[in-house]
């Protein structure tokens, strides 16, 4: 049995390593990696796992609880009142348009109606998992399309909570009882579960405020890391326990439990330590969700599948794309809006299991429906792919730049990528004198206003040689990166590097880490943000203080200075210490030998420009 | 009455003892202004309608300063090649500043005999100024000679209290009008109207 379990476990770690990074370099996202690497280890390609992909999937699903803990931590009451307007306007017009279009499609397939609703609500329901994590790794979180996309999945999910309660009053014959899976209500007629949900979500919120935040205190008094890590966990498993107890979704408990918390003093190491769990747990998910497809079926009936499946998907996607129209969303982003939401999500399997249970439908039809599901979930990251390869290339090309074309512009050809508040800044000034950069960015809604404006946009991927090709680069002057993430940027450098080796580049770095990354892939130009605005602040300080203020300027001047000089000599340094793997224990190193140098070095200590107290004390000594 | 704006310039005040101590006496009063170009300056970056404003609003300009290297700290030069714009300060339509009285304050490390043909320095002080001089009467300014703190290297603290003391009565003499501009052009210091000097 431990045999087993370890055997298991390493296919199931193997897979994931070996399928990501190859989804990912093909540029596909981690999402459909683990899918696919679920469907080859998955029974009906290696079958290195068999029918206890069930089991997994079960335990995996405790990723998606986690996620939803997460969420809802994030989601201070503020926050949420701020979005309250979109939450519920484009929340609900999802919810109830592609519901009511579902059900009448299946009454028309000849379901009875009470199948037919719960059909139609599990299908509404779309991957938290997938969409954000998606939109996460494109940096897309912050965008329009982001707001709008976490909006609808945001009322999906608390919308399960009012689903969830209502499934047993459709429920027309006596409920089948699933073996081993007991829990207190079971043959408890309907109105009774119903109550029970609701009385178990204020229970949630009462332990939320009343037990937890004074529970943690006691073990952060503690101070042992561990016992933290430890009582996170206890958090999210005992709400999730109690969850299942009453037939509610576990997910939505520690969603709940993570919204009463999102207010507490506790909210980021809650973050911190349960994020690696998280993130290991849900790519387990999505494994078992490639692994649990059931191929077999699929074989059986291939059309319907594969109908149904593009129905589904079609009408998500319409409905969505609608609702994009109707709030104004341009073009590229509703399309990208729409294809975010056109997947069957995670709560489905969830709503599916509870309706077979409730009897609503028989095995067949939930193993179909399943599959539905799951191939939906796959198809959802081979559409991002698609988006990003073929729509939005065209979209490029077909708009090039509606400015007109001016001499400056002729003259000076500079390409800016990323025109975030950092970018937006640099783009600001140097319009201001008369340079009108080339813009690449990902935001579409940042875009579409830039062309507005008349800027020269170009949208999408900075990283891609061929837009890169169509914004000029042959001709640049300057490339300037002012990009957020550090991977983007290194990755950009590279490819310029090899590509343009003669042509300039200004990169953003963030910190001194960036910069030696940059560094070492041979950029002459870094600016990092944790370097003037901070000797700015320390000036001011110092002018706070009652120093002059020239002499607090030069000092800032000169630390810079120093610093910069400081930056190759440290950073060559840096190689010899390849043996730190971990990264914040190498900024605690650096940190350390950069305090240690300003010691010795002291920047200012040399400087004694018209200091005649110096000249006064010296000629006394003379004389 | 006169208002008086004092254009100061020292990139190391808190070093310099004499600086200090010429700027604690400079009175109080509504009828001068004190700037202190280092402070507010710092980066160079001089606010031109700001400096032309003031200078408009006053009748009396004083260049305070020490004398590094034979010359003015470089913020004032600075100060100079921005502020006194052609067509506002000089050249046609340029006399905005016609007429205004304006001198150099400034101390020397050096002795005042070192300022002489005999000296280590060669040249007097007034041949060392003569730059400001010909940049004030282009400006149709009158240019008077400078006030002189000198040999401050060596100076003892009752010998600078006497000579701070005497820049505090110069300028209550000028707010209070006393300064007859045709006088002051004949003298080698200001101090002299202070402390006169028997030739």
């Amino acid at each position: 049995m431990e045999n087993n379990f370890l055997l298991s476990a390493v296919v199931y770690l193997a897979a994931a390593v070996v399928c990501v990074p190859i989804a990912k370099r093909l540029g596909m996202g981690s999402v459909l990696g683990y899918l696919l690497a679920g469907i080859i280890i998955g029974p009906f390609v290696f079958g290195f796992v068999g029918k206890e992909g069930e089991d997994i999937m079960h335990f995996a699903e405790f990723g998606v609880v986690m996620m939803l803990f997460l969420v809802g931590l994030e989601l201070e009451p503020q926050k949420f009142w701020k979005m309250r307007k979109m939450i519920a306007g484009v929340g609900t017009s999802q919810v109830f348009l592609t519901t009511g279009i579902i059900f009448i499609a299946t009454l028309l397939l000849g379901f009875q109606w009470q199948a037919a609703l719960a059909v139609a609500l599990a299908m509404a329901m779309s991957s938290t998992a997938i969409v954000l994590q998606s939109l996460k790794e494109k940096g897309m979180l912050d965008s329009e399309v982001g707001r709008y996309s976490f909006s609808v999945l945001l009322f999906q999910d608390i919308s399960v909570i009012p689903i969830l309660a209502i499934l047993p009053l459709l429920a027309v014959a006596a409920p089948e009882v699933v073996d081993g899976h007991k829990n207190w209500l079971d043959g408890q007629p309907g109105w009774i579960k119903t109550v029970s949900v609701f009385l178990a979500v204020g229970v949630v919120v009462a332990i939320g405020r009343y037990l937890v935040v004074p529970l943690l205190r006691v073990v952060a008094k503690t101070k042992l890391r561990e016992l933290f890590t430890a009582s996170s966990l206890l958090i999210i498993v005992s709400i999730a326990f109690l969850m299942e107890q009453v037939g509610l979704s576990p997910a939505l408990g520690t969603f709940l439990a993570g919204v009463v918390l999102a207010n507490s003093e506790f909210k980021h190491e809650l973050e911190s330590d349960v994020e690696p769990f998280k993130g290991l747990l849900l790519g387990l998910f999505f494994l078992a969700v490639g692994a649990s497809i059931n191929f077999h079926l699929v074989g059986q009936q291939p059309l319907l599948i594969v109908l149904s499946v593009f129905s589904i998907i079609i009408i998500k996607a319409v409905v969505v794309f609608l609702i994009g129209r109707w709030y104004k969303l341009t073009a590229t982003s509703n399309v990208l809006f729409a294809i975010a939401l056109s997947q069957v999500g995670e709560f489905a399997f969830v709503l599916f299991s509870f309706i077979l249970q409730l009897n609503i439908l028989d095995r067949e039809t939930s193993d179909f429906m399943m599959a539905v599901t799951a191939l939906s979930m796959t198809i959802t990251p081979i559409l991002f792919l698609v988006y990003e390869k073929i729509i939005l290339p065209r979209y490029a090309q077909t708009n090039p730049a509606q400015s007109d074309a001016d001499l400056i512009t002729e003259k000076h050809n500079v390409i800016l990528a990323g025109f975030s508040h950092y970018g937006s800044t640099i783009g600001r000034f140097l319009r201001a004198n008369g340079v009108n950069a080339t813009i690449l960015d990902n935001d579409p809604e940042r875009v579409d206003l830039l062309r507005k404006m008349g800027f020269k946009v170009y949208y999408g991927d900075a990283t891609r040689l061929d837009l890169l090709e169509s914004a000029g680069i042959e001709s640049a002057d300057v490339f300037i990166s002012a990009i957020d993430s550090p991977e983007i940027n290194l990755e950009l450098a590279n490819t310029l590097r090899k590509h343009y080796p003669a042509l300039p580049l200004l990169i953003r770095a963030r910190n001194r880490m960036d910069a030696y990354d940059l560094m070492d892939a041979g950029v002459g130009h870094i600016y990092r943000e944790s370097l003037e605005s901070s000797i700015r602040l320390g000036v001011d300080v110092l002018k706070q203080l009652g120093v002059r203020s020239y002499t607090a300027y030069r000092a800032g001047q000169n630390f810079i200075r120093y610093d910069e000089a400081a930056l190759p000599k440290l950073a060559r340094h840096r190689h010899d210490m390849k043996q730190y793997i971990k990264n914040v224990r190498e900024q605690i190193a650096l940190q350390e030998e950069l305090l240690n140098n300003d010691l010795v070095a002291t920047p200012n200590s040399n400087d004694h420009a018209w200091d005649s107290q110096h000249m006064r004390e010296t000629i006394s000594r003379q004389s | 009455m006169s208002k008086i704006l004092i254009l100061f310039a020292h990139p190391r005040l808190e070093k310099s003892r004499a600086n200090r101590s010429l700027i604690d006496v400079i009175p109080t009063t509504p009828e001068i202004t004190f700037r202190d170009l280092y402070e507010l300056y710092p980066d160079f970056n001089i606010d031109v309608e700001a400096e032309k404003e003031l200078l408009l609003q006053h009748e009396v300009i004083i260049w305070h300063h020490p004398i590094f290297w034979y010359s003015c700290p470089p913020l004032l030069k600075q100060w100079i090649d921005m502020v006194l714009e052609f067509g506002w300060a000089y050249g046609p339509g340029g006399n905005k500043l016609s007429g205004k009285l304006i001198f150099n304050a400034i101390t020397t490390g050096g002795a005042p005999e070192a300022y002489a043909p005999s000296g280590h320095n060669r040249f007097t002080v007034a041949q060392f100024l003569a730059p400001f001089d010909q940049t004030a009467t282009l400006c149709k300014m009158v240019y008077l000679p400078p006030f002189l703190v000198q040999g401050t290297h060596r100076l003892s603290s009752e010998n600078l209290h006497q000579q701070t003391n005497d820049y505090r009565l110069l300028l209550q003499k000028i707010v209070a009008g006393q300064l007859e501009p045709s006088i002051a052009k004949t003298l080698t210091s200001l101090n002299e109207i202070i402390q006169p000097v028997n030739h």
